[in-house]
């Protein structure tokens, strides 16, 4: 994943310019793209729009037609039918949105801009710095994903700033490791070696040239990480490792509280499971085209 | 007309075109027809781009099924094999039909051994496996030229040389004593010294087989020595044919003198300036519309654009496709 | 070949080193520290204090990851705080239905996603190729629970087909000398329990091998189509060798290459990561084992436990490493 990012923003240097044109050009045509855009721009506005939107509010409880095993389904009044605890199911799935945008963004925020500070620090001086930071590294990636950001969540507490930073804490070696290694690649590459010829310092080179180009893998995988963050922030909520509060509307805690209504409720957990999928597949989609685009190679 | 009177090869009007999604279609090959004595060396010359290996893979079958359409006609003994199935086609490739590839280092299957590489064409067309096919795996690498051939069976092909890769693919092209054989830039890919002992063998191997050879390439050198009837292609179309003696010392096409002349000879005084042709194999016009080679012609005229020349007899020996051919000297001083 | 081993499992000492300490310090960042997780909240001072010294806890940082050291080189990871057992018997009643769950996840990726991604290549560009490919995106981008969920909904809640929790029927008993439970009907020759075994399998089995068939149907995509390209592949056909020929003995031999390596990296994810699966279909593996115990603050089972799956995701990296350099004879030679 990283290699071919890495190769893909070697192309970008190498035509300069004209490649990133061409790189636009060619997600403009490509329809997964435009799909991938569309999920996403969908999920971003009912996020936003979400108290607009939704029909009720997220809490408010109607408990009048729940009765023990039973919950009632899809109606006029209730478009998606009620949770088991009288709320109507399409607010609640409209507010989520919110929580799952805001940890997926909060979160890759914070751990791609950490870990593209330790990658760059690492690519920019190298030697023992550069050492010291990978192996730090190999020993986060040595930790399976969700375990580390469960233990971090358990250390933190019962809140959503704990959430977010454990899958920020996830992506901190990843992005560290992406940048670096592109960097690497673009510290050999003909133009720098030219730049350094003619005397260009050290520190403008770095900052003028490496960089920019080694951010075009790091877009590549921020889309693809905002995915993972989705489908991590589900998961965590889906353990109990959400807020505290019992009533927010996150999707994964939607699925893991109607686990019991399996077999009388399925809707219950296929309407939030269909967000979480949906919204996912939108930022893969996109991260997918996005990295056709920069890489010509990929496609055939 | 007996079956015997019939050419080993007989390409007529061979069309090959690319078609690329979204983009103007691609004519590689444009309406090439030539013939291949059974016994005789055959070169096709011309710069990259012009079509000649596309002309070979067609030949052979080997072009993409999808996104390539191939018209016209490839008689090969006599028989149609434009059209036939991959399966029909495989009886015959590596059989009676070989291939030698440009590239050596690339060509070979970098994890398999040479000798498995070699055993697999007799396995598949001669029946002969296990020890016997080693056997005869090591008999073909003393043949091309490689001493201790028992030991290089188990090797890979990156622990061998260019040179050395280059013979194993003719020990496999030559495995089956096909009847004719087509060398596509055998030796472009090899250092100057070991590309006069690949021709060696080359040369030596078909004679001594007696079948055709059919040898591509952008290096008139390589024809010089070899090839009875040579071809010329530009933009995917023949523009001159003639024996190799007539070509050699009476280029017509202005295309083929410039190829000439850019090629430094030994019986020249050294004082003459190399004459590289002007401009790019970029700079080709369409035939559609003319000379495909008028944009980089010194003696191009007002007609060249006008419409493309048929190739015709020129009543000495060659067959040139230009309004214009570079005069004949009647005597020399 | 023993020296590139050697040099891997040399550099395994730092990573676990530093393993170690992160899990160390993450035990001390616990709220209330270990004290209070062995004792819960309501402990008296007196009480707190004895446990402390029970467990060296009063001693220096430095004296305390000295001592725990120098007992996990001895393979002495302590004593669960939950169960009250030896931390490596625990994992070793633990990690066979780990390796059982996560073979069964694998034998579903690779014999479903590598003639798919094979078939897939070989029509690029067809309806086939690009269902493959939609079906593979969206692998991806399902949640593992709610594949579980959706899976659980279909074949046992409305099909009634399979079970949907443990490894076996919870009313069978039947005798475990290995761990695997599948190995041990075939052991003991015990053929109900091998399909009750079997069946139980199959539902976690497809949860969990989800996401590796998306990735091996794409990497095998990807690389047989970068190796169709070859010029070898185009020798081996001139050569007249037959389609089948071509395919297995040059193409899929060269495209095995970075398909090994991304089926060894999701062997060992799966090894190490199978929290979510475990959970939900009450699989008594290592990842719902660590995950009760990040609730307990069982921390010595947390620090036996991951640095017990990290040594375990390198080892399998080293095989395929190793793998690697069998396949490609460019790598054997050095």
């Amino acid at each position: 994943m990283s290699l071919a990012a890495a190769e893909a923003a070697a192309l970008v240097v190498e035509e300069g310019g004209s490649l990133r044109r061409d790189a636009w050009q060619r997600l403009r045509r490509n329809p997964s793209a435009i799909m991938g855009a569309a999920l996403i721009v969908v999920f971003v506005a009912v996020a936003v729009l979400a108290p607009v939107l939704a029909p009720y509010s997220p809490r408010a409880a109607d408990l009048s037609g729940i009765r023990p095993g039973f919950v009632p389904g899809p109606s006029a009044a209730h478009w998606l039918g009620l949770d088991q605890q009288g709320r109507d199911e399409l607010s609640r799935i409209l507010y989520g949105a919110r929580y799952s945008l805001l940890i997926g963004v909060v979160s890759l925020g914070l751990g791609a801009s950490v870990g593209m500070l330790l990658g760059a620090l690492a690519g920019a001086f190298g030697g023992w710095v550069d050492n010291l930071l990978m192996r730090l590294m190999d020993v986060m990636l040595a930790i399976p994903g969700l375990l580390f950001a469960i233990a971090v969540a358990a250390v933190l507490g019962r809140k959503l700033s704990s959430v977010m930073i454990a899958i920020a804490v996830v992506n901190v070696p990843i992005f560290a490791r992406l940048l670096r290694s592109s960097m690497l690649s673009q510290r050999e590459s003909d133009y720098v070696v030219a730049a350094r010829s003619i005397g260009v310092s050290r520190w403008r080179i770095v900052v003028n040239h490496i960089l920019p180009n080694a951010v075009a893998p790091v877009i590549v995988q921020a889309t693809l990480a905002l995915a993972t963050a989705i489908i991590d922030a589900a998961g965590l909520a889906f353990l109990g490792l959400g807020s505290a509060d019992p009533g927010t509307p996150e999707w994964g805690r939607m699925l893991a509280e109607t686990q019991r209504y399996l077999q009388s409720s399925p809707q219950l957990a296929i309407f939030p499971g269909l967000a979480i999928v949906l919204s996912v597949v939108g930022f893969n989609l996109l991260g997918e085209a996005l990295r056709e685009a920069l890489d010509p190679k990929l496609r055939r | 007309m007996t079956v015997s009177a019939a050419p080993l090869l007989e390409v007529s009007d061979l069309r090959v075109v690319f078609r690329r999604r979204g983009r103007a279609d691609v004519v590689a090959v444009d309406g090439v027809s030539l013939t291949v004595e059974a016994s005789s060396t055959v070169g096709i010359v011309g710069e990259s781009g012009c079509g000649k290996s596309v002309t070979s893979l067609a030949v052979l079958g080997l072009l993409p099924r999808r996104g390539v359409e191939v018209t016209g006609s490839v008689r090969f003994r006599g028989e149609e094999l434009l059209g036939r199935s991959e399966s029909a086609l495989a009886a015959i490739r590596g059989r009676e039909l070989a291939m030698v590839f440009q590239d050596p280092m690339t060509s070979l299957n970098p994890v398999l051994t040479i000798g498995r590489q070699i055993t697999e064409v007799l396995e598949r067309h001669k029946s002969l496996a296990g020890a016997d096919a080693r056997a005869e795996a090591a008999r073909l690498l003393s043949a091309v030229g490689i001493s201790d051939g028992v030991r290089r069976l188990r090797q890979y092909p990156h622990q061998l040389s260019g040179g050395m890769r280059q013979r194993v693919m003719i020990a496999i092209a030559l495995a089956c004593q096909p009847v004719m054989l087509i060398a596509d830039e055998p030796t472009t890919a090899l250092d100057v010294t070991i590309q006069a002992q690949i021709l060696e063998l080359l040369r030596r191997l078909v004679i001594d087989s007696s079948s055709a050879l059919v040898l591509i390439t952008h290096d008139l050198g390589v024809i010089a020595g070899t090839a009875e009837v040579v071809h010329v292609m530009y933009a995917g179309r023949i523009v001159e044919s003639a024996s190799r003696r007539e070509l050699f010392a009476r280029p017509r096409h202005p295309y083929t003198a410039g190829l000439l002349a850019s090629v430094p000879r030994l019986d020249q005084p050294r004082s003459d300036a190399l004459h590289p042709i002007a401009g790019s194999p970029r700079d080709t016009l369409p035939w559609s519309s003319g000379c495909a080679f008028a944009p980089r012609c010194p003696r191009r005229l007002a007609e060249c654009t006008d419409g493309a020349p048929a190739l015709v007899a020129d009543g000495f020996g060659h067959e040139l496709r230009c309004i214009n051919p570079v005069p004949v000297e009647v005597a020399s001083p | 070949m023993l020296k590139f081993v050697v040099r891997r499992l040399v550099q395994l000492v730092p990573i676990l080193l530093g393993l170690s300490l992160l899990v160390f310090a993450w035990v001390r960042a616990l709220p209330g520290g270990p004290e209070t997780a062995l004792l819960g909240e309501r402990a008296t001072p007196a009480r707190v204090a004895e446990v402390r010294r029970a467990y060296g806890l009063d001693r220096p940082l430095y004296q305390q990851y000295g001592s725990y050291m120098g007992r996990v080189v001895r393979l002495d990871f302590g004593q669960s705080i939950a169960t009250q057992r030896s931390v490596a018997s625990e994992i070793r009643r633990r990690f066979p239905a780990t390796i059982e769950l996560t073979l069964a996840a694998m034998v579903f990726a690779i014999g479903l996603g590598l003639p798919l991604g094979f078939l897939a290549a070989r029509r690029a560009g067809t309806a086939l190729d690009q269902l493959s490919m939609g079906g593979s995106l969206l692998g991806i981008s399902v949640p593992v629970f709610f594949l579980a969920f959706i899976l659980k909904y279909v074949f046992a809640v409305k099909l009634g087909w399979l079970p949907t929790v443990g490894r076996l029927d919870v009313l069978r008993t039947v005798s475990h000398p290995t761990g695997f439970y599948v190995l041990d009907a075939v052991l003991t020759l015990d053929f109900p329990t091998l399909v009750d075994a079997l069946r139980h399998l199959v539902l976690p089995g497809i949860a969990l091998g989800t996401i590796p068939l998306a990735i091996v149907t794409r990497i095998t995509r990807a690389a047989v189509l970068e190796v169709v390209n070859e010029d070898y592949v185009r020798t081996a056909r001139a050569k007249g060798l037959t389609a089948g020929v071509v395919n297995r003995r040059h193409v899929l031999k060269n495209a095995m290459l970075p398909i090994t390596t991304v089926i060894g990296l999701q062997t060992g994810l799966l090894l190490s990561g199978a929290v979510l699966t475990e959970i939900v279909f009450a699989w008594g593996g290592m990842g719902s084992f660590l995950y009760q115990a990040v609730f307990d603050r069982d921390f010595p089972v947390l620090q036996g436990g991951i640095l017990f799956l990290a040594v375990v995701f390198v080892l399998v990296n080293l095989l395929v490493d190793i793998s690697y350099g069998l396949l490609d004879p460019r790598i054997r030679v050095r």
